[in-house]
């Protein structure tokens, strides 16, 4: 990708973006008195805002980057991240679940865990929630600023500290409050900033029939554009169930239908959204009940509606790139410093040689080394033109640089999104959409450090190493962890930048953590029975199961190692997706085997009356018939779950 | 809390599609420049649009603390 050239006008919005940013944060400072204010707003906000935020703070790099590319790979089959993934979890957490967050006062998820299980079960969940937000937002403002360095040629250094600077400004001025304030600003940002890029590349491509008529020809043959090496029926990238009834071969995910919906719609979907505090702590800070709930119903109804903003992308420029439109065609995969070091000199030789094509792919291939090219695959005919060139005169290293990229067979799925906003967005719309990108990973690294900074100081600092101090102290506690907490996240970003491969085993592990979790919350909010070792051995059970079943699997196409499989083979699965949405329902269901077991052999702890406002049967009915019937949570939540079925059958 | 949203967001819209809006009319002519955008003046349109969207809000925030006022003192 070559860097493009921002005006003024681009600059001035940005500017626009980051003063009303921190302008909020400073505004909301005087309101800032007790711990409590910062770290969980007091419980003090109307539920459109913390609605909007719930949605905000999930939308970090991965949302915008992550499902365009996996638009381009997959197609519609996308969506089911947010059909199956997500709407019906959002759904379950508004109508069950939040009134034993909210009612019984807790201020984090894991301070719900000990009020209903024991100190054990909090600590396990509060320590790897903490570590887990510290990495989740290091790899985001990683992705951010290697973003920023290719797009616009920004130094990496300077723009990671500057985007965490902005958010160091407005958190710490004004704790969750701002944070959630914010994040509602960066939502509309997102959808203004990028909606017009969408609906130009709709009209370029030509309306949905033009659409699904390139897509069907792409399905056809992936293999032209880098997508997959296998063929398709017409409509795998068109539709949503009919290639994944037709089994995990028929369709580009490589996914079945029963690990989509259990594994994904079940189990990680409700795994992530009921449990996750990220999330689950937007909704806590709703002014009252009612609120609480309606906070993930509200953020439901965008939420459906999101694949056309972040998915649709994705297929538009897998269609374009199809027809060859304008000479668009897809990112090409990155090529490192390191290997353009290694294969300009390999370039210039073989041309001096005067060597054919095959023999000059070799030489250079050979330059490039199997170890630090990855899967980086070089198109013979290109490298053969470079040498027919350089052999009559030679190029400047320039020249055999961009040239080397445009020779990359991958496609760098990663920067879809961005080469639609380059292709389309002329000076001033160019920066509104990079000000959206902007806005993304912030609210996403905001998101991440305002749960991490309440996790530390209620569930680790207050409860293990200053019991009984002033709310003074804890407020001091939680502006100090902020800044530590962003520190920490720009040493993960090094990290994750220097050492790509220990960052997928981190958060390979994080995966084993989280796929039991629902389990727990599922067993500990509707079965009194239920006991602390229970809990806390049945997690430790299925993290362990998780492990072992990694150890034992494999996915098609890869190496036994780091991938899984490193101990024995006992299944070969079509997709790493499928080894994980299977991953998670093995790891679901011995932890629920275990803890509904050990529970019933072990005595119970608390009493019915402790148990009062934690277990669904030991707790009073919420009365919510004084509400409007249309806005109490039960009709809105049936509601939203229509209109998603619906959803499903027009793109079946 | 004591600060409405919808004040902020009203004010950076307002002035982001003020923004626009202004280089989509002085930019008008450039040929160059609309091929890209399809031959659409999508800084004048889109500049619109957040103007509109961006003065609804303060609309909003305004009728929201006029009708809160007489009930509060």
């Amino acid at each position: 990708m070559t860097a493009i050239q921002l005006g003024t006008i681009d600059y001035a919005i940005m500017l626009i973006y980051v003063a009303f940013v921190i302008g909020i944060g400073w505004t909301l400072r005087r309101y800032m008195k007790t711990s409590s204010d910062f770290l969980t707003s007091g419980r003090s906000i109307p539920a459109w805002v913390t609605g909007l935020a719930f949605l905000s703070a999930n939308l970090g790099a991965l949302e915008l980057v992550g499902m365009a590319a996996s638009g381009a790979k997959y197609g519609i089959a996308t969506s089911h991240f947010y059909w199956v993934g997500a709407i019906p979890a959002m759904i379950f957490l508004a109508v069950f679940m939040m009134p034993f967050y909210y009612g019984s006062k807790a201020r984090s998820v894991p301070e719900y865990l000990k009020m209903r299980f024991d100190e054990r079960v909090r600590c396990l969940n509060s320590l790897t929630f903490a570590i887990m937000t510290v990495f989740a937002s290091g790899i985001s403002m990683n992705a951010l600023a290697k973003l920023l360095h290719q797009l616009l040629g920004w130094d990496y250094n300077l723009s990671l500290w500057i985007c965490s600077a902005v958010v160091l400004a407005y958190v710490l001025k004004g704790g969750l409050t701002s944070a959630i304030y914010t994040e509602v600003l960066q939502f509309f940002m997102i959808v203004l900033g990028f909606a017009p890029v969408v609906y130009l590349g709709f009209k370029d491509v030509g309306g949905w029939t033009a659409l699904t008529g390139k897509l069907s020809q792409v399905a056809h043959d992936p293999a032209a554009l880098a997508l997959n090496s296998k063929s398709f029926a017409p409509d795998a990238w068109t539709s949503a169930w009919k290639p994944l009834l037709g089994g995990p071969t028929n369709n580009p995910m490589g996914v079945d239908v029963f690990a989509m919906v259990f594994g994904l719609g079940f189990v990680l979907s409700f795994g992530y959204w009921c449990t996750n505090f990220l999330v689950v702590q937007r909704a806590m800070a709703a002014k009252n009940m009612s609120a609480a709930r309606r906070t993930p119903l509200i953020a439901a109804l965008p939420k459906m509606l999101f694949p056309a903003l972040v998915i649709l992308p994705g297929m538009l420029a897998v269609a374009l790139a199809s027809g060859g439109k304008d000479g668009y065609r897809l990112p090409p995969k990155i090529i490192s410093e390191k290997t353009y070091a290694k294969a300009i000199p390999a370039i210039q030789e073989a041309s001096l040689l005067r060597l054919g094509p095959d023999e000059a792919l070799q030489q250079v291939n050979k330059a490039i080394g199997r170890k630090d090219s990855g899967d980086l695959k070089l198109k013979r005919d290109k490298i053969a033109a470079i040498i027919t060139e350089s052999t009559s005169q030679p190029l400047s290293k320039e020249l055999i640089r961009s040239r080397l990229q445009d020779a990359v067979a991958g496609n760098d799925y990663d920067g879809v999104i961005l080469s639609l906003v380059t292709k389309y967005c002329p000076s001033g719309l160019l920066g509104l959409a990079l000000t959206a990108l902007l806005a993304s990973f912030m609210s996403g690294m905001a998101g991440n450090v305002t749960a991490f900074n309440t996790v530390w100081t209620y569930d680790l600092y207050q409860a293990y190493f200053a019991r009984n101090k002033s709310d003074d102290h804890y407020l001091w506690m939680g502006r100090a962890i902020t800044v530590v907490g962003i520190l920490l996240s720009i040493a993960c970003a090094y990290f994750a930048r220097n050492y790509d491969n220990a960052m997928d085993v981190i958060q390979l592990v994080f995966g084993f953590v989280n796929a039991p979790l629902f389990a727990t919350f599922l067993l500990g909010m509707f079965w009194a029975r239920t006991t602390g070792t229970g809990a806390f051995l049945g997690l430790l059970g299925g993290t362990a199961t998780s492990g072992i079943f990694h150890a034992l699997t494999i996915a098609s196409g890869n190496l036994p190692g780091a991938k899984g499989g490193y101990i024995a083979l006992a299944h070969t699965f079509p997709s790493e997706m499928a080894q994980n949405f299977w991953l998670a329902t093995f790891a679901f269901i011995s932890c629920f085997v275990l803890t509904t077991g050990i529970s019933l052999a072990t005595r119970r702890t608390k009493t019915n009356e402790e148990l009062k406002g934690l277990v669904y049967s030991m707790t009073p009915k919420i009365k919510d018939e004084g509400e409007m019937w249309l806005l109490r949570p039960a009709v809105l939540g049936v509601i939203l779950l229509a209109a998603c079925v619906v959803l499903n059958f027009i793109f079946w | 809390m004591g600060l409405d949203i919808r004040w902020p967001i009203g004010l950076m819209f307002s002035i982001i599609g003020a923004l626009l809006l202004i280089h989509g009319v002085a930019t008008g002519s450039d040929t160059e420049m609309l091929k890209r955008s399809l031959g659409m003046n999508v800084n004048l349109v889109w500049g619109l649009v957040l103007l509109v969207f961006g003065l609804l809000m303060l609309l909003s925030a305004k009728i929201a603390a006029s009708a809160k006022k007489p009930k509060e003192k």
